[in-house]
């Protein structure tokens, strides 16, 4: 008898009680997610999807402004604008991720408390979701890089590595929902770290070479940056488009091996959480 | 009898009484702090005690229940009696702190009216969205998106925004994506309590042909005894986290409505009872005192007999008085009169005894709405006051027969006479 419910909802689960298949037939609700997010996101603004191109670009401004003319911080003779552009690219990514990610508990609370699916839908959705943004930074980039090269003639030099960007995407997206959904989980019960992940963030970027390269870091402090996981990846992927500086390589295994454990106590702590999150959020 | 999907055994959900933890990473880590240190915990107020183990709240007690396929199982009982804690661990909101819960087959629950509606979207892509949460398929919805929108009457908005919804029409989309589920066990929580009278019909109808003719499972909470009566083949009452009674609909709704907290008193005072303002307030009740008697458990051929005080805040010319009877649903079911009893001069306080005969009502607890009123010339009634409930009292249960009274009524008439001929 006992082996034919289909469901046994009991007080205590393991720490490795993951169910991915569920999430994968709840895939339909991915997309439903997605389609809300992006026919809601620019409802009653006057610039609408205008405002993905803004904001890259408004940054790249800035920090062409601050970094390169007025701190004068060398890029290793690529374009500044476009050095900006690029690390912020993939920074942006990445940071959406995170920020997102991290407010699943609390910001869906009012749903999660209704009705159950498995809960890693939303941060999955918002993973997702933030590709979006992501590919158009990218094809802004992309034409500005044609601007430089064609009109102004500068000497840009993508490479092979570019092979490897979507391995860096997917590495970006998993390095955020990790660190994202592990700290999901603790701010259902210490709203301490919900402040925490805007200001970390800011200084975190700080510490990923996006400002500056990696040739101008002191030596004593590269064995520092480079245990930072986003490091490696924002010099690869600048290089791969730019080929400034030199591609980091046992750096970058290092990092994907933090990443791999980040996401799997992420996945862990997370599907623990959501048991009983409704009780203390 | 058919097999059980739902089995529920001995469990108990348990909540931590007051805040959980200090709500900050830094007031948690001191209370650790002082307390590996055996030092007062710097984050309890003065006075306050420090948290013992015990002080906890079940919310359910040990409870264990079975459904059976095909059944519309009714859950009553007063509010924090724990019947949302156990939708709530059905639905896998949350999860028990002791026992088991098994299922078979898939289980969905009906939303509360907006949840898992984004207001942006339109209803059709509300109802997509709304499944989706709720486990459908989006091919499900597709094949079934003409009869979702044909039920839920909205045909002519379905592609405007549900920010431009009212109420009603969220309720009825809501429901009728609910409706049109596959799940084998749906679960409904007082869902029905909004939309207009004839939408609530069409869906009691909706999930009565579920429950009977797809062999579905339904689970239904409501404090509306109506609905659970015309719905639900099977009913169990909670009352404090337990199951107190589980069986036949209309013995448990009695149960339900007896154990409701009504004070039966003999003496009624009124300075304090609330009066809605439609009243002309020429007169005021003070009191009523039940007289003659020292319990209000009414026995054949017995009366009751009380007096109230009156004072009159106007010159009043015939003043009348009205009770009017309502049953345990509190629907009104019979009144009695005094017309034109007294006179009065304004600021005068004055007493009447009367003596009501409520011999034909059957078993049972009634309450008394009482009015003081006016007529004019026309028989236009203006009611001067009026307090709820001047009284509450029981009818002794009389008759051999088992009174149902949602089939019998409430009155029940004098035997029969046989008529002999010649």
């Amino acid at each position: 008898m006992q082996d034919e419910w289909t469901t046994v909802i009991k007080p205590k689960t393991g720490w490795f009680d993951i169910n991915l298949k569920e999430i994968w037939y709840y895939r339909d609700l991915i997309y439903m997610f997605l389609k809300r997010n992006f026919t809601s996101s620019y409802k009653q603004t006057i610039l609408g999807p205008l405002w993905f191109l803004i904001t890259p670009l408004m940054t790249s401004s800035m920090f062409t402004v601050v970094f390169g003319q007025i701190a004068q911080i060398s890029t290793d003779g690529v374009p500044q604008f476009l050095f900006y552009m690029a690390g912020n690219t993939a920074w942006s990514y990445f940071s959406t991720c995170l920020t997102s990610t991290s407010a699943t508990f609390t910001g869906n609370a009012g749903l999660f408390g209704k009705v159950y699916f498995p809960r890693l839908v939303t941060p999955i959705t918002t993973v997702i979701y933030a590709l979006l943004s992501f590919f158009i930074q990218l094809v802004l980039m992309l034409i500005l890089m044609a601007f430089f090269v064609f009109v102004r003639g500068e000497a840009i030099r993508p490479n092979i590595w570019l092979l490897l960007v979507p391995l860096m995407v997917i590495q970006m997206a998993m390095l955020g929902l990790g660190v994202g959904i592990i700290i999901s989980s603790l701010t259902t019960k210490y709203r301490d770290l919900s402040i925490l992940v805007g200001f970390g963030v800011s200084l975190w970027m700080y510490a990923t070479p996006i400002v500056y390269p990696m040739s101008q870091v002191p030596e004593f402090l590269q064995g520092i940056i480079k245990l930072n996981p986003m490091a490696p990846i924002v010099n690869n992927f600048r290089y791969a488009f730019l080929g400034s500086g030199t591609p980091e390589i046992g750096s970058w295994l290092l990092s994907m091996a933090v990443t791999a454990v980040f996401l799997f106590f992420g996945v862990i702590l997370f599907s623990r959480v959501e048991k009983t999150f409704m009780d203390t959020v | 009898m058919s097999e059980t999907v739902i089995k529920i055994d001995h469990v108990t959900k348990q909540y931590r009484l007051g805040t959980i933890g200090g709500g900050t990473l830094q007031g948690d880590l001191q209370s650790w702090w002082a307390r590996i240190r055996h030092k007062e915990d710097p984050n309890l107020k003065i006075g306050q005690k420090a948290y013992k183990k015990n002080e906890k709240f079940l919310a359910l007690d040990d409870i264990s229940l079975e459904v059976h396929k095909g059944e519309t199982l009714g859950l009553i009982g007063r509010n924090g009696a724990g019947k949302s804690t156990t939708l709530k661990l059905l639905s896998r909101v949350t999860a028990p702190t002791e026992g088991n819960i098994y299922i078979k087959g898939k289980i969905s629950s009906m939303l509360e009216v907006g949840t898992g509606f984004h207001p942006e979207l339109t209803g059709r892509e509300n109802i997509y969205l709304n499944g989706a949460i709720l486990g459908m398929k989006r091919a499900e919805v597709t094949k079934k998106i003409d009869d979702i929108i044909e039920f839920s009457e909205c045909e002519q908005f379905i592609d405007t925004p549900v920010k431009r919804y009212s109420s009603g029409m969220f309720v009825k989309l809501a429901f009728a994506v609910a409706a049109h589920l596959d799940s084998d066990i749906l679960i409904m929580d007082e869902v029905l309590a909004v939309g207009d009278m004839k939408f609530q019909k069409k869906c009691i109808d909706k999930m009565l042909s579920i429950a009977k003719n797809s062999g579905r499972t339904i689970i239904y909470v409501s404090h509306n005894m109506n609905t659970v009566r015309q719905l639900c083949s099977r009913c169990a009452v909670m009352s404090k986290g337990k199951i107190i009674f589980d069986g036949d609909t209309e013995k448990a709704i009695d149960l339900y409505l007896s154990s409701a907290d009504d004070e039966l008193l003999l003496y009624n005072d009124y300075s304090k009872t609330y009066r809605p303002n439609f009243l002309t307030a020429k007169v005021r009740m003070l009191d009523l005192e039940i007289l003659n008697r020292d319990s209000l458990l009414v026995k054949d051929g017995e009366r009751i007999d009380f007096r109230i005080h009156f004072r009159a805040e106007e010159d009043i010319d015939g003043l009348c008085l009205r009770m009017m009877v309502h049953n345990a649903d509190q629907s009104p079911i019979a009144t009695a009169c005094a017309t034109k009893f007294a006179s009065c001069r304004k600021g005068e306080i004055f007493s009447k005894e009367f003596s009501m005969d409520v011999s034909w009502l059957s078993g049972g607890r009634y309450k008394i709405l009482m009015a003081a009123y006016e007529t004019d010339e026309l028989g236009s009634v203006f009611d001067a006051d009026a307090v709820w409930p001047a009284f509450i009292f029981d009818r002794e249960k009389r008759s051999k027969l088992d009174w149902k009274s949602r089939y019998y009524g409430d009155f029940e008439l004098p035997e029969l006479k046989i008529i002999k001929r010649g």
